[in-house]
């Protein structure tokens, strides 16, 4: 087991956003401050990594055939408890990502990472894989509700930067989140192919 | 009155609030499937389906959940019955349209985790429907889903033939035009209906 070497997955060379192109749907709709980008991310992490241990545990239980029910059981159970306990104490949060916070439970990250890492791994790595996977998650959605949300509102965690009448409120909107991932998904292919040089 | 609100209804899940390009429900099937155009009308007929279905199942899953208290029992219960009728229709598939079955092939099962069909569920639950209007906007947004895809995926029929930056290649230019579809459709949030 290799810390670093998952860590470096899970931001960069593996990243669950811009490599493997999972989790689109979260990370497009909820990017628009960086507290609900924040909160989005830690909640996907805390899920990730505790469906992670849980599915890794009961990897030689689980037949075959019903796996991918079970996966969703296990990962809907923890995602509810989430779901109450934002309600409970960060009812702004809550609010704000609204229907996204259940819809955790059908984020293709979660069960991409179960079905091909947990199911196949002890506990413990489980758990790393999920922290590393869950940070990389985190941090996409960190740097892009930031350009959003300074773009969108001329704004950086709710502290006015320029005046909003000169934000382009498209980059809020719908359209903006496209866009962002859009040259962000390119960026990476970019560095990508700096990286293995030439060619 | 109620033949009004249902257009209201059926207006907002298919142009205004479209699920893909406004609320952002269902992206990964939208991006996935959405290179050649007659897997694309397959998955949008087969999201219309299940999307109207799991509206129709879910409604008495949900009173029935009232009934007992069991309110925070609700995302489990409905991805549950979600998956079982993605398996059920599956299999009806594979045994009356085996053509329809072999075109949709893996992405049947996918959609299962398709946050579209989920998602129609709980906004279902939040907004207050009675069982016609979550069937109706059960139906209407997968029409929506349909629309979209099949736009989204003549305009990559012919991206594959265009010239974008070496870096755009690939997913990067198709979510730029995803973009710009989206421009598009914000087009039609003034749209009230007159009455």
């Amino acid at each position: 087991m290799n810390i670093g070497k998952q860590l470096k997955e899970g931001f960069i060379t593996q990243n669950p956003v811009l490599v493997q192109l999972l989790g689109m749907c979260s990370t497009l709709a909820i990017t628009t401050t960086i507290s609900n980008g924040i909160g989005m991310g830690l909640s996907v992490t805390i899920i990730l990594t505790l469906s992670n241990i849980f599915i890794s545990l009961l990897r030689k239980i689980i037949p075959e055939q019903v796996r991918i029910a079970c996966y969703i059981v296990v990962i809907a159970g923890f995602v509810t408890m989430v779901d109450l306990l934002l309600q409970a104490y960060f009812e702004d949060i809550a609010e704000s990502l609204g229907v996204f916070i259940p819809l955790i439970v059908v984020n293709c990250i979660i069960l991409g990472r179960a079905e091909s890492f947990a199911s196949k791994n002890k506990p413990l790595a489980a758990a790393v894989d999920g922290i590393c996977q869950g940070l990389g998650y985190t941090a996409v959605l960190l740097v892009m509700s930031a350009i959003r949300e300074l773009l969108g509102s001329g704004a950086l965690m709710g502290t006015q930067i320029f005046p909003a009448g000169y934000s382009a409120s498209m980059i809020a909107q719908p359209v903006g989140g496209f866009l962002t991932l859009g040259c962000l998904i390119a960026l990476m292919q970019w560095a990508q192919r700096k990286v293995k040089g030439g060619k | 009155m109620q033949w009004t609100t249902l257009f209201d209804i059926a207006l907002g899940a298919i142009l205004v609030n479209n699920f893909i390009l406004a609320q952002f429900l269902g992206i990964c099937p939208f991006m996935g499937v959405s290179k050649k155009m007659d897997t694309s009308i397959g998955m949008g007929f087969a999201v219309i389906f299940v999307m109207g279905l799991a509206s129709a199942l879910c409604y008495p899953v949900n009173l029935l959940l009232d009934a007992l208290g069991l309110n925070y029992m609700r995302t489990v219960a409905f991805i549950l019955v979600i998956a079982a009728l993605v398996q059920f229709v599956e299999m009806f598939l594979k045994k009356s349209i085996p053509t329809l079955y072999e075109a949709l092939g893996v992405y049947l099962p996918l959609i299962t985790t398709n946050c579209a069909v989920l998602g129609v569920v709980l906004l279902n639950v939040q907004n207050n429907y009675n069982f016609i209007e979550s069937v109706v906007y059960g139906i209407t947004g997968g029409a929506g889903f349909l629309l979209a895809i099949v736009l989204f995926s003549s305009i990559r029929e012919r991206l594959e033939f265009s010239d974008p930056p070496r870096a755009f290649q690939g997913f990067p230019i198709a979510l730029v035009t995803a973009g710009l579809m989206a421009l598009c459709f914000m087009g039609f949030s003034g749209l009230q209906i007159p009455w």
